[in-house]
């Protein structure tokens, strides 16, 4: 069949030139140029592959939950099956999935050519944090297999330590091992961004996704230890029946979640911190113009990384901690949500008086700010010493962060492969599809998600396999959204695949975008850059960006656009 | 992925570069220049020990939370430590740093023959650590002081001991494996040293290894006071 | 569903605190509404506005403004803050009882609730307590950690294993509530919940009487010290062997490693499961760890007892002595 002529057609003044002959995809075939590459690309590639599979397994599990919940009976399962459904869910996707996901996969792939450089500083320490990753992630499905791990994915002692009767160790050992990919990830990243930059790339110059990955390397590499440290010993603490954590023991369990919290706190910043990057590349592109406030945007992702570190009590409230702690982190939690406005205030100021068009990637970006907003509004409630003790793990916990997880995060993560496919693979994919999914992944996702703020509120505690039946309405809509929400998620992955083949030639900057990345072919070549591009400009430069045509999708100048920043 | 290579038509940036052999010489082909490569190396490992801070600052911090609680059990745990043995240990491990420093300086001046001395002594050093600390292990073994299911004590405060240590044998545990994968790794850099890939023109490799090594003295010398000197004089347990 | 009306969305206020943090909550909401509504309305009206049409120019490249930049830092800290002052406000009021509390004790243990009145009666999972009435629990696990939550009082708190917490609360309505464990422990979680009945003081009175109480909380105390032999070293005769127990409850006692310490429940408690830690001054550590021996019921009995055998500032002080626990 013609599949050369088919998309031609049906795309009106489309990029008239072909894929480059050689890009870093054709370069080499094989398992092997794959699995010992130290092309940062394609261990992107490899990132992305690994974690679609981990979310589709978090998916799965997500979508056992919201069957179970569906009666107030638990009827669907025994206890002993729900409480490892809903810890595999929260461990792999939060530490198999959402960790690494924008980082390790658009972070590894475009944060050196948005510095024109050839490769992150240590090429094989990146290879390695991949297999690193997928050790982890084999310790954690044997884990699933040796019968699950039942303590929720706080692993909260003496519970975790002493009392559960599952895989703790195995799984602990992987998030464990897990760690190190990410301390790799971010030490490479913060390392290229000091050290390889292009020739008049200053650090005012640098893309603010630039600036949110390397806020979020901080917390990676003095975050992830303490957790690694803390899993450890829980893992020595089962191995050897010795009482860190365990009051039975002598140990004190409460220490065990200060330790967890250290970590796991900024780690909610590894999160949204690349996402919030994303916004502010997105935005500026669809709406052409120049970021508002490019400095304040820079200077908050610094300021939340920082304070990020100074919150983590706040999962402690009704720990037993003391009173006048519990004050102290309350108000420090009131500080951190300040940077977070000022972002959602200046990507809104963007906006205004912009040239703004509606493509896939700019949907999800309005997702993002309307989600992110809920989600972390929401925490305000529960930084707030005295609602905070009602909320307290309540299904308001849980709607609070999936708002900020699904709906900020992963809605960023979405606008990201939305954004950089046609530069990854050459190709565009359908946007009647990818307007659709992104439609119906915020209606599915407010359905699954809002009724469960009502629920908490009302008192429902969370991590519960059955409920009192007054419950059921609420507990009936939010499933009913799931499903709207796992469709939502499953056409992208038909579609994106489907172009991979078909999709019509998306030509090195289908989008007209400033920045180094799309100065290049598409797909890139293997070393980036023939030679070392030279920067001259402010980043986001709209004015210049090539004449201001309406985008359709895979519609693209004649020639390839001028630079934003002309190499040497 | 597509299999059409039609012609390029547009002038894009081609993906034919020479093809550099990156794995032999010393300037790996995504940087510009030897300065650019070591400085990035440099910053790499200070950060990477800046890691290494948090990690033994977790295990510090969980070992100080409970010394507060059970001050008097720590101390009596603490005087099962053999302090002579854990001194002897420090100056070893002192020594060894001297050594590593010297190799560092070895290296700069192209002293090829010195290098590889200096190396296996800084190895040797390393080595009888471990092996005295390994001696250590042995006597808490016939104690029954090693934590899990043999273990003994007797006396009121056994739980608060027991927890010692575990401490005693995850801290001490972790900072004898950082010296494992220290040695392992000097190992290769002398087979490298010997074949004379290190000169004043290139020796970052060296010059890292000596930070990393230096980091783990330094933790020893936070860990011997913190767990040995804490119990000296509370009584004799052996 | 089953044809009748659609539950409430609010949960039962039923508690003196309960008012307050339902208004603080709707001034919190009130704020986000507004932002959240105001956003996505600025979003839309700026999609629509701004919207590419055929023709259009590229738009003109604005770098910011400080001024604007101040506005919307200073303006989401001042709420910000003021959700602070309230909340922390409201918190340390909902954490300190008031004088002369109706103290209660319960023990959480996989996966049931296991309650004590003072007055002696036991129940299990349910929670019986006059309306009106500040009622104090001093909580404690047998195992892994728990908590303790009433959402009709909006009140919770985590139980933990080797130590005593403490929460109040006051009812201000009759009827049953839902009793929740919401810190997970394991398999049966969800099921370890069970009701709070609140009845009217006479009503209250009638349940204690009824049903044959069995001995006091203190009288169970008095005996198990009789049964495990603690009054052989805690005779109030000079020379014991032990330091006297009387008296002892709230006193600041002095340590043989230096610095003294509040007897606080918690302190009686760890002195009788782990007498080594904190030896009292002027004696040696003969006493044996009851570690094992006793279970937490039987500490709070002991504890009960020791207590009820005086305490330096009389009548009173028990509020006062909850009232500095405030701050722990
Ligand atoms: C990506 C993940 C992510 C992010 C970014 C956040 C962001 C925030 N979180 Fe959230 N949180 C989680 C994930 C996340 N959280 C998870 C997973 C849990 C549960 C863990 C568990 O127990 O399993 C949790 C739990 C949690 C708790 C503990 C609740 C409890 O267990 O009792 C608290 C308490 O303070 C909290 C607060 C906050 C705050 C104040 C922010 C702030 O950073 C939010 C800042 C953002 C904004 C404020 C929105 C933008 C503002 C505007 C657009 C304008 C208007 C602004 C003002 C008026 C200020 N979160
Ligand atoms: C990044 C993090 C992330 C993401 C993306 C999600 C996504 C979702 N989560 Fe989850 N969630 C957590 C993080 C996340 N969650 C965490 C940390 C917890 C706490 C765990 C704990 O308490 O320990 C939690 C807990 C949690 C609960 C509470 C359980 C309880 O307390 O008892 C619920 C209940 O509704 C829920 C639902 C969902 C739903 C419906 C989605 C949906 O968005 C998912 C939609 C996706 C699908 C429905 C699948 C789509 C299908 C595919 C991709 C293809 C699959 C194909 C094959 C298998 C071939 N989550
Ligand atoms: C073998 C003697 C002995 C027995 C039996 C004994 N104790 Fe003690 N107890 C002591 C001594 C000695 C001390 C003071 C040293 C210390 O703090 O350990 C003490 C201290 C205490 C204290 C702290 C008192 C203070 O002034 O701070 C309490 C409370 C206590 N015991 C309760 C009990 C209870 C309850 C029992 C029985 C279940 C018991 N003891 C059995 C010897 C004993
Ligand atoms: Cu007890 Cu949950
Ligand atoms: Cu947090």
């Amino acid at each position: 069949m013609s599949e050369q002529a088919a998309p031609r057609r049906r795309n009106r003044g489309r990029y008239e030139g072909d894929v480059p002959r050689e890009h870093y995809l054709n370069v080499a075939y094989g398992l092997k140029s794959w699995l010992l590459t130290v092309d940062h690309k394609r261990i992107a590639i490899l990132y992305l592959l690994s974690i679609t599979g981990f979310f589709a397994i978090g998916g799965l599990f997500a979508a056992i939950i919201r069957m179970e919940l569906m009666t107030p009976t638990g009827d669907l399962m025994s206890s002993e099956v729900y409480n490892r459904v809903f810890t595999l869910h929260g461990v792999v996707m939060v530490f198999f999935f959402l960790i690494p996901s924008i980082p390790a996969v658009f972070g590894n792939f475009f944060l050196p050519m948005m510095i024109g450089a050839k490769d992150l500083a240590f090429p094989r320490i990146n290879l390695a944090s991949w297999y690193i990753y997928t050790i982890g992630g084999i310790f954690t499905l044997a884990a699933i297999i040796a019968g699950g791990v039942d303590t929720g994915w706080t692993f909260y002692t003496p519970y975790s330590s002493t009392y559960s009767n599952s895989a703790v160790a195995l799984t602990a050992i992987g998030v464990f091992i897990n760690g190190f990919s990410s301390i790799f990830t971010g030490l490479n990243f913060i390392v290229s961004i000091h050290k390889m930059r292009a020739p008049g790339l200053t650090w005012m110059r640098l893309p603010l996704f630039v600036w949110a990955h390397y806020a979020a390397s901080i917390i990676m590499i003095l975050g992830t230890p303490v957790v690694a440290i803390a899993i450890f010993l829980i893992a020595v603490e089962r191995l050897l029946g010795v009482g860190i954590f365990d009051p039975a023991l002598g140990g004190d369990p409460i220490l065990y979640q200060h330790l967890f919290w250290f970590y796991s706190h900024p780690a909610v910043y590894i999160m949204i911190l690349p996402s919030m990057g994303v916004m502010s590349e997105v935005i500026a592109c669809f709406s052409r113009k120049r970021i508002f406030g490019y400095a304040f945007i820079a200077a908050s992702s610094l300021a939340i990384a920082v304070v990020g570190f100074l919150v983590w009590g706040h999962h402690m409230f009704v720990s037993g901690q003391s009173a006048y702690v519990s004050m102290v982190f309350s108000v420090l939690s009131m500080l951190v949500a300040v940077p977070s406005a000022v972002k959602v205030f200046n990507w809104l100021a963007t906006l205004w008086r912009g040239s703004i068009s509606f493509e896939t990637p700019m949907l999800y970006a309005f997702g993002f700010l309307g989600l992110f907003t809920v989600g972390g509004l929401t925490g305000l409630y529960l930084g707030t010493l005295a609602t905070d003790v009602h909320l307290h793990d309540s299904y308001f916990i849980v709607a609070h962060f999936h708002y900020i997880m699904v709906g900020g995060a992963v809605m960023g993560y979405l606008a990201a492969v939305h954004f950089w496919w046609p530069k990854m693979t050459g190709r565009m994919y359908s946007e009647f599809w990818g307007r659709l999914s992104a439609g119906l992944l915020f209606i599915g996702f407010n359905l699954t998600f809002f009724p469960q703020f009502l629920l908490g509120y009302m008192g429902m505690p969370r991590r519960y396999h059955f409920y009192p039946d007054e419950w059921q309405v609420l507990n009936v809509l939010s499933t009913a959204g799931a499903s709207i929400l796992g469709i939502a998620y499953l056409i992208p992955i038909i579609y994106l695949v489907y172009s991979l083949r078909y999709g019509p030639i998306a030509g090195p900057n289908p989008w007209h975008a400033t920045g180094l990345e799309w100065t290049t072919a598409s797909p890139p070549p293997q070393h980036n850059f023939e030679t070392t591009p030279t920067v001259t400009e402010e980043p986001y430069d709209y004015s210049k960006a090539i004449e201001n045509v309406a985008i359709t999708p895979g519609a693209g100048p004649e020639s390839p656009p001028s630079p934003a920043a002309p190499r040497s | 992925m597509s299999q059409r290579h039609g012609p390029v038509t547009a002038a894009v940036i081609t993906g034919s570069m020479p093809e550099m052999d990156n794995d032999h010489g010393p300037l790996q082909h995504h940087f510009d220049d030897m300065a650019q490569q070591n400085e990035s190396a440099a910053l790499g490992m200070w950060l990477f020990l800046l890691t290494e801070v948090m990690f033994f600052g977790g295990v510090l911090t969980a070992y100080a939370v409970c010394r507060y609680l059970f001050h008097d059990a720590f101390a009596e745990g603490a005087s099962h430590l053999d302090v002579q043995m854990g001194t002897i240990n420090t100056i070893i491990l002192i020594f060894s740093s001297l050594t590593m420093a010297l190799a560092v300086r070895a290296a700069q001046m192209s002293k090829t023959k010195l290098l590889v001395g200096l190396l296996i002594a800084t190895m040797v050093f390393g080595g009888a650590f471990l092996v005295i600390k390994g001696i250590e292990y042995e006597h808490k073994w016939v104690e029954h002081h090693v934590p899990g299911k043999y273990f003994q004590y007797d006396g009121p405060m056994a739980n608060q001991v027991h927890l010692f240590f575990s401490f005693y044998f995850t801290m001490t545990g972790i900072h004898a494996l950082h010296m494992i994968l220290g040695i392992g790794w000097m190992i290769w850099l002398t087979i490298r040293s010997w074949r004379g890939d290190f000169s004043a023109a290139y020796f970052s490799p060296i010059e890292m290894t000596g930070l990393y090594w230096h980091f783990v003295d330094i933790v020893w010398i936070f860990l011997f006071p913190l767990l040995y000197l804490f119990g000296a004089g509370a009584g004799a347990g052996h | 569903m089953n044809g009748s009306q659609l539950p409430p969305l609010l949960p039962p206020s039923a508690s003196t605190v309960s008012g307050e943090l339902d208004l603080l909550f709707a001034y919190i909401t009130a704020i986000s509404v507004f932002f959240a509504v105001g956003i996505a309305v600025a979003l839309a009206v700026l999609a629509v506005l701004y919207r590419r049409k055929p023709g259009d120019g590229p738009p003109p490249q604005i770098h910011g403004s400080t001024a604007l930049e101040l506005v919307w830092t200073v303006i989401p800290l001042l709420i910000v803050m003021s959700f602070f002052v309230w909340g922390t406000d409201l918190f340390f009021r909902m954490r300190t009882p008031p004088i002369e509390p109706l103290e209660i004790f319960v023990v959480g243990k996989q996966w049931m609730w296991k309650i004590q009145h003072q007055e002696g009666p036991r129940e299990i999972n349910e929670l019986h307590i006059p309306v009106g009435q500040p009622i104090k629990l001093t909580m404690t696990s047998e195992d892994v950690i728990h908590s303790f939550s009433v959402p009709a009082f909006r009140v919770k708190q985590d139980v933990l294993p080797g130590r005593y917490t403490t929460m109040w609360f006051e009812a201000t309505k009759t009827g049953t509530f839902h009793l929740f464990c919401t810190e997970y422990c394991g398999t049966e979680h969800a099921g370890m919940g069970g009701s709070i009945i609140v009845m009217e003081p006479n009503e209250y009175q009638v349940w204690l009487g009824g049903g044959g109480a069995g001995e006091s909380l203190t009288d169970a105390g008095e005996r198990l010290f009789g049964q495990l032999g603690c009054a052989t070293c805690h005779g109030d005769q000079a020379g014991a062997r032990g330091p006297s127990l009387t008296g002892v409850y709230n006193s600041e006692v002095s340590l043989a490693g230096g610095g003294s310490v509040t007897a606080d429940e918690s302190y009686l408690r760890e002195s009788i499961l782990e007498p080594a830690t904190n030896i009292v001054a002027g004696y040696d550590a003969i006493m044996p760890t009851y570690r094992g021996q006793i279970s937490e019921e039987g500490v709070l009995q002991l504890v009960a007892y020791i207590r009820s055998l005086g305490d330096p500032a009389a009548a009173g002080a028990t509020g006062a002595a909850a009232a500095g626990e405030a701050g722990q």
